[in-house]
C-alpha cells in the first residue's frame, strides 16, 4: 500500500511502462498489420519513460513500503535501459522481418524485459530484485528462441534457459539464507544491521550464493559458458539487447547489494572473489576473442572481457568506482548496441555475412557504415577520445585508489590485447580488397539507430567529467 | 517452538539442493535437467518456510508464493522451448543438441 | 518419541529417497513421478512447520499443475530412457558429484556452526498465526503489492512467450 497518493505520481515511469505493455497487447489483438505501429509505439514509449525518469533525477524517494526507489541512481539506469531499448527497436524494425520474426509479440516482450530491468535497478527489497530479474530473464529466454524454425535459435534459447534457471536456483537459495539470518527481505533494514550481519556465517553464505547467481547473469569468467553460443544463436539485435541491457541490470543489482559493504567502508569481504573473477574474465575474454572470425562471437567474448573490467570497480568498492561502473555501463550499452546495429544491417537475410571476410573493403561499399563501425570499434577498444576510454579510465583510477594497482595493470594489459581484434575489423574494412560479393540493403531505421548511438558515444566522450559528476551527485552513500 | 530443531530442516533442504545441483550436472535429458532445477527451487522453499515458521513472520511464506509463480512461468516457457527444439531435432538430449559446442 | 518426530523422520526419509531416486532413475517419467512424491513429502513438512496455506498450494500448484505439465510434455515427446548416467564422461560426472557433496558438507557445517535457532524465540501461536491464509493474503495485498503487480506482468510475458514459441504460424 502506498503511504500517500503522491506515490502514484512518483512511480509514473513504471505505470507508463506497464500500461504501455497492456496497450501494446490490445493493439496486437485488434489490429491486423500491427507490427509497424507497435514498433514506433515502443520507441515512443521508451523515450517517454526515459525522459520521465530523468526528470526526477534530483528527488529520489523510496516508495510503497520500502519496495522501490525512484529518481537518483535508478533514474540513470532507467535512462540507459529505455534509450538502449529504443535504439535496439529502431535497428530491429527492418532486420527482424528479414530474420523472420516480424511479430507484434516481439515488441511486447522487449517492453516487458525493459520493465523487468527497471524494477531491478530500483529494487529496495529482495522481492523486487527477484521479480525483476525473472521478468527480464524469462523475456530473454523467449527472445533468444523467437524464430523457432532456426535450430541455432532453439539451441541458444535452451542453453540460456537451462543455465539461467540454474542460476535462479542459486539466487533463491541465497535469498532464503539471507532472509533466515536477518529476518527480513527489506534492503534498508539489512543495510542498517549490516555490521552485525556480516559476521553471521549464514548471511555471508547466502550473499555468496546470491553473488554466484548474478555472476552467471553478468557473464563473468567461470560462469560464462552460455555466452558465446547464446549470443551467436539469437537474432543480432536481440543479442545487442541481452549483452547491454541484461548486463547493466545485473550490475545495477550488484551495486545495490554491495552498497552496504561500500558504505560501511568495511574491509571488502568479497574483494578476493571479485578480483579473481575479473582477472579471469578479462584475460579469457580478450585472448579467446582473438581467434574468432565470426564477429558476433568475437563481440560475445569481448563482452566477457568488458564484464571483467566492470567487476574491477566492484572489487575496488568505493564511490568513485561505482560511478565509474555506471559511466562505463552507459558507454558500453551504446557502443555495443551500435556495433550490433551495424552487424544487423550488413547481415540482412544471410547470417554467413557475419564473418569478418565480408567486412573486407566495406569502406568502398558503404563509407558511412564503415566509419561508424570504426568509431564503435575504437570506442570498444578504449582509444582515448572515445567514451569507452573514459569508462575504463575511471574504473582503473578507482582501483588504484583502493590499492588494487595490480588489478588495474592487468586491466590495461588486457585492453592492449583487445586492441588487436578490434582494430583487425578496422583494417579489414579500410585496407583489404572485398572478396565476398553482396549488396547492402537499404535500412533507414537501422542506420538511424547506428547514428544515434554514434552521437551518444561522441557526447559521452566529449563531456565525460560533467556526466561523471552528475552520477557521483546522485550516489547516496 | 516444536520438538524438531530448525537445523534439521535446513540440513534436509541443503541436502535436496545438492541433489538438485548434482542432477543438473549429470543428467542429459533436458526435461530431467529442468526437473532438477525445480528440485533446487523447492529446497530453497523449504528453507524459506522453515525460517518463516521459526521466526514467526509470514514474509518467507509470501516469498515462497512468488517462487511458485516464477516456477510456473518458467515451466510454461521452458517446456515451450523444449517442444520447439524437439520439433526440429527430434531429441531433447543436451549432448546430441550440439551445433555449437556446449 | 512423540508423533511429530516420527512424522518428521518419515517425511524427511521420503523426501531424501525420492530426490535421490529422481536423479538416478534412467527413465524420465519415473523421475517425474519421484519428483511428485518429493513434493508431497515437502507438503507434509510444511504442515509440520505450521504453514497450512503453502502446504495446500504446494500440492495444488506444484504437484497438481506444474508437474502435470511436465508429465504431459514427457508423454508428448515420448523420450527414450537415458543410458546409465555413468556411461559417458564418467570422470566428469564423478567430479560433479564430488563437488555437490563438498557443497553439502560445507553448508551443513555452516548451518551447525552458526546455530541459527539460537537467535529465534518464537512461540507456537505466533508461528501458527503466520501461516494462515489471512496473514499471507494481507501481506500480499498491502506490503507486497508491487511485487504482486510485477508477478502479473511476469505471467503475462510468460503466456505470450509460450504462445509465440509453440503456436505462432510461420510462413
Amino acid at each position: 500500500m502506498p503511504q500517500s497518493n503522491t506515490e502514484y505520481l512518483q512511480i509514473l515511469p513504471f505505470i507508463l511502462m506497464g500500461s504501455g505493455i497492456v496497450i501494446s497487447v490490445i493493439i496486437e489483438m485488434f489490429y491486423k498489420k500491427s507490427e509497424p505501429v507497435l514498433g514506433w509505439f515502443s520507441v515512443l514509449l521508451f523515450i517517454t519513460v526515459g525522459f520521465v525518469s530523468l526528470a526526477s533525477i534530483n528527488d529520489s524517494a523510496v516508495l510503497f513500503n520500502n519496495m522501490i526507489e525512484v529518481g537518483g541512481k535508478p533514474a540513470i539506469f532507467n535512462f540507459i535501459f529505455t534509450f538502449g531499448a529504443a535504439v535496439m527497436i529502431l535497428s530491429s524494425m527492418n532486420y527482424i522481418s528479414k530474420y523472420g520474426i516480424y511479430f507484434g509479440e516481439f515488441f511486447i516482450i522487449v517492453q516487458s524485459s525493459v520493465l523487468g530491468m527497471m524494477i531491478m535497478a530500483g529494487a529496495k527489497d529482495l522481492f523486487m530484485i527477484f521479480m525483476g530479474l525473472e521478468l527480464m530473464s524469462i523475456c530473454f529466454y523467449v527472445l533468444a528462441g523467437l524464430n523457432r524454425k532456426k535450430i541455432q535459435a532453439n539451441e541458444a534459447s535452451m542453453k540460456y534457459f537451462l543455465l539461467g534457471a540454474f542460476a535462479t536456483g542459486f539466487i533463491v537459495y541465497g535469498i532464503a539464507l539471507m532472509y533466515g539470518s536477518s529476518g527480513t527481505t527489506s534492503l534498508p533494514y539489512i543495510f542498517e544491521n549490516f555490521s552485525s550481519l556480516i559476521s553471521n556465517v549464514l548471511f555471508v553464505t547466502g550473499l555468496g550464493l546470491f553473488l554466484i547467481g548474478f555472476s552467471f547473469k553478468i557473464a563473468a569468467f567461470p560462469f560464462h559458458m552460455w555466452v558465446p553460443d547464446v549470443y551467436q544463436g539469437s537474432a543480432t539485435t536481440i543479442t545487442g539487447l541481452m549483452s547491454t541491457g541484461g548486463k547493466t541490470a545485473a550490475f545495477s543489482v550488484l551495486i545495490i547489494m554491495l552498497s552496504a559493504v561500500f558504505a560501511n567502508n568495511a574491509a571488502n569481504t568479497f574483494e578476493p572473489y571479485f578480483a579473481g573473477i575479473s582477472v579471469l574474465s578479462m584475460l579469457f575474454g580478450s585472448i579467446v576473442a582473438i581467434a574468432q572470425d565470426n564477429l558476433k562471437r568475437m563481440l560475445a567474448y569481448s563482452s566477457i572481457a568488458h564484464a571483467g573490467y566492470m567487476v574491477i570497480g566492484l572489487a575496488a568498492g568505493n564511490q568513485d568506482s561505482v560511478a565509474g561502473i555506471i559511466f562505463y555501463l552507459a558507454a558500453y550499452t551504446f557502443m555495443n548496441l551500435g556495433a550490433f546495429g551495424v552487424l544487423s544491417i550488413i547481415e540482412g537475410k544471410d547470417d554467413t555475412l557475419l564473418d569478418i571476410n565480408s567486412y573486407a573493403g566495406l569502406n568502398s561499399k558503404s563509407p558511412i557504415l564503415a566509419a561508424f563501425m570504426a568509431l564503435f570499434m575504437f570506442a570498444l577498444a578504449g582509444i582515448p577520445p572515445m567514451a569507452g576510454f573514459f569508462g575504463k579510465y575511471y574504473v582503473f583510477i578507482a582501483a588504484i585508489k583502493s590499492d588494487l594497482t595490480w588489478l588495474a595493470i592487468i586491466g590495461v594489459l588486457s585492453s592492449v590485447i583487445s586492441v588487436y581484434f578490434y582494430l583487425r575489423v578496422v583494417v579489414y574494412m579500410y585496407f583489404k580488397e572485398s572478396t565476398v560479393n553482396f549488396s547492402i540493403e537499404k535500412n533507414n531505421t537501422g542506420l538511424l539507430a547506428v547514428v544515434i548511438s554514434g552521437i551518444l558515444i561522441l557526447v559521452f566522450g566529449i563531456i565525460p567529467d560533467t556526466l561523471l559528476n552528475v552520477i557521483i551527485s546522485v550516489l547516496n552513500f | 517452538m516444536t520438538s524438531i530443531p530448525l537445523e534439521y530442516y535446513l540440513i534436509l533442504s541443503a541436502f535436496m539442493f545438492s541433489v538438485g545441483v548434482t542432477g543438473v550436472l549429470i543428467r542429459r535429458n533436458a526435461i530431467v535437467v529442468f526437473m532438477c532445477i525445480e528440485l533446487m527451487l523447492n529446497s530453497a522453499n523449504l528453507t524459506l518456510v522453515a525460517f518463516s515458521s521459526f521466526l514467526g513472520n509470514p514474509i518467507g511464506q509470501v516469498f515462497v508464493f512468488f517462487v511458485m509463480t516464477v516456477a510456473a512461468a518458467e515451466a510454461a516457457v521452458g517446456l515451450a522451448i523444449i517442444i520447439a527444439i524437439f520439433r526440429n531435432k527430434l531429441s531433447v538430449n543436451i549432448d546430441e543438441i550440439n551445433i555449437f559446442k556446449w | 518419541m512423540n508423533l511429530e518426530i516420527i512424522l518428521f523422520i518419515v517425511l524427511a526419509l521420503v523426501a531424501v529417497v525420492s530426490s535421490v531416486a529422481m536423479i538416478t532413475r534412467p527413465h524420465p517419467v519415473i523421475s517425474a513421478v519421484f519428483l511428485i512424491l518429493n513434493f508431497f513429502a515437502l507438503s507434509g513438512l510444511y504442515l509440520l512447520l505450521n504453514a497450512q496455506f503453502i502446504a495446500v498450494v504446494q500440492v495444488i500448484v506444484y504437484a497438481g499443475a506444474i508437474m502435470v505439465l511436465f508429465l504431459f510434455v514427457l508423454m508428448l515427446l515420448n523420450t527414450n530412457k537415458e543410458d546409465n548416467i555413468f556411461k559417458q564422461n564418467k570422470a566428469l560426472k564423478i567430479f560433479a558429484i564430488a563437488i555437490a557433496v563438498l557443497i553439502f558438507a560445507q553448508v551443513a557445517f555452516l548451518i551447525f556452526f552458526s546455530s541459527p535457532s539460537d537467535a529465534l524465540n518464537s512461540q507456537v501461536a505466533e508461528s501458527v498465526q503466520s501461516g494462515t491464509i489471512q496473514q499471507i493474503g494481507t501481506k500480499l495485498y498491502t506490503d507486497y503489492i508491487l511485487p504482486f503487480e510485477a508477478a502479473g506482468f511476469l505471467l503475462l510475458a510468460a503466456t505470450i512467450g509460450a504462445l509465440v514459441l509453440s503456436k505462432k504460424k510461420f510462413e
